[in-house]
């Protein structure tokens, strides 16, 4: 096989690559386009762009749902650029990074759910790609969609769905009587299920958005210290830090560092765990396997 | 006397967020024993290191979770409910 490509697979290349950089890009024409001008530093959830009338309520497009579809789309575009031109033989060097992506999930999958939930590591890799590349959205200055509630309780409310369903497995009798396991905690059971999304989607929400108000608090104390440190100085120098906070540079991004980078991959990384953990503990494996050797007992005798 | 009780609906919210995060010393112990605990066990089986690291930060992050609660409630004290008790105080008033 030869190393020279072709003229094709380099084309696609580039579009593909701009397929994972221009989502970014709009996204932050659109901030720059839409915020309106202030002096303050303020501290706003996800602005509104525009509404549309529905019959039973107003549908508001917000910022957090335009920036989710724009990540959306850029990870459309990495997936794309990481599978283009594979090949059995001559393997190249994004092949080798794709094929230990989907390596490393296939491990954790297996090793946290069993080898029933194979299937469920596809979905694992895009619920963490999806949450930590929507954190790291900050880093470019964007808003970040899991800073706001509704996306990520959305996400927990796809979780409670694939318990509620796992649960299901061995017949509607089988998941009522899961609750009233000691029959005298029942109303307890039932609190802890629902507040299983409720927990999952707080944690991730809070997290996120507890880093970027204490950097946004951080920027704005440093903006006024700056002030008061070197707005005595004589000349144009005393007015510079009015318009050019000096001591803003740089001292933001060590705690930049620990909220945005690290808090942001970790909670991607947990939350994928505890959807591992939650969705292979309500899989009742035992008395479904016991379900199944029945129905096989059953078609024997018929047979 | 609106002044009065407008300022002592801010007061009372500034307060309450205030109080709220003091469910914050709960985590911090918590995660605290963890974090030893975890050190402990690397110290004893250093070549588990990888193990007790990722369900350590499993633990962490369980165990936050009521520190965020408080800190969803402070929040919603500092940026949300002054502006609900202010009117629902002027739509009492007229």
């Amino acid at each position: 096989m030869s190393k020279r490509r072709s003229a094709s697979f380099i084309l696609v290349d580039v579009l593909l690559i701009l397929m994972i950089l221009l989502p970014l890009f709009c996204g932050m024409v659109i901030k720059i386009l839409t915020t309106p001008p202030t002096d303050e530093i303020s501290i706003a959830g996800a602005q509104i762009y525009f509404i549309v009338p529905m019959p039973l309520q107003d549908m508001p497009i917000t910022e957090s749902q335009v920036n989710s579809w724009l990540v959306i789309l850029s990870l459309l575009g990495v997936c794309l650029y990481l599978t283009h031109g594979l090949s059995p033989t001559y393997e190249t060097r994004r092949q080798h990074f794709a094929e230990m992506i989907v390596e490393a999930t296939d491990n954790m999958v297996n090793s946290n759910m069993g080898a029933y939930f194979k299937a469920f590591s596809p979905f694992i890799c895009a619920i963490m790609a999806l949450s930590a590349f929507s954190s790291l959205l900050t880093l470019i200055g964007l808003y970040p969609p899991t800073s706001d509630l509704n996306v990520v309780g959305g996400w927990a409310l796809l979780v409670f769905f694939l318990i509620t369903y796992y649960k299901f497995k061995c017949g509607p009798i089988h998941y009522l009587k899961s609750f009233a396991e000691p029959p005298a905690l029942t109303p307890l059971n039932v609190i802890s299920e629902i507040a299983t999304p409720i927990s999952m989607a707080f944690r991730h929400y809070g997290n996120v958005l507890s880093g970027s108000v204490i950097s946004v608090l951080l920027a704005a104390a440093l903006g006024g210290l700056s002030v008061t440190l070197f707005g005595n100085l004589p000349g144009i120098l005393g007015k510079l830090p009015q318009v050019f906070p000096i001591l803003r540079v740089g001292i933001p991004a060590i705690l930049s560092l620990y909220f945005d980078i690290f808090s942001g991959c970790l909670q991607a990384f947990i939350f994928a765990m505890l959807t591992m953990l939650y969705v292979a503990g309500a899989f009742p494996a035992e008395d479904y396997a016991r379900k199944m050797e029945k129905i096989k007992n059953k078609n024997k005798k018929t047979n | 006397m609106l002044e009065l009780a407008i300022g002592i609906i801010l007061g009372g919210c500034a307060l309450g967020a205030g109080a709220a995060m003091i469910a914050g010393i709960g985590p911090g112990i918590g995660e605290g024993n963890a974090v030893a605990k975890a050190c402990e066990a690397i110290g004893r089986q250093p070549e588990c290191k990888g193990d007790v690291t990722t369900t350590m930060l499993m633990g962490c992050a369980v165990a936050e979770t009521t520190g965020l609660y408080a800190l969803v409630i402070a929040i919603l004290l500092i940026f949300l409910a002054p502006g609900r008790f202010v009117d629902i105080l002027l739509n009492a008033i007229h």
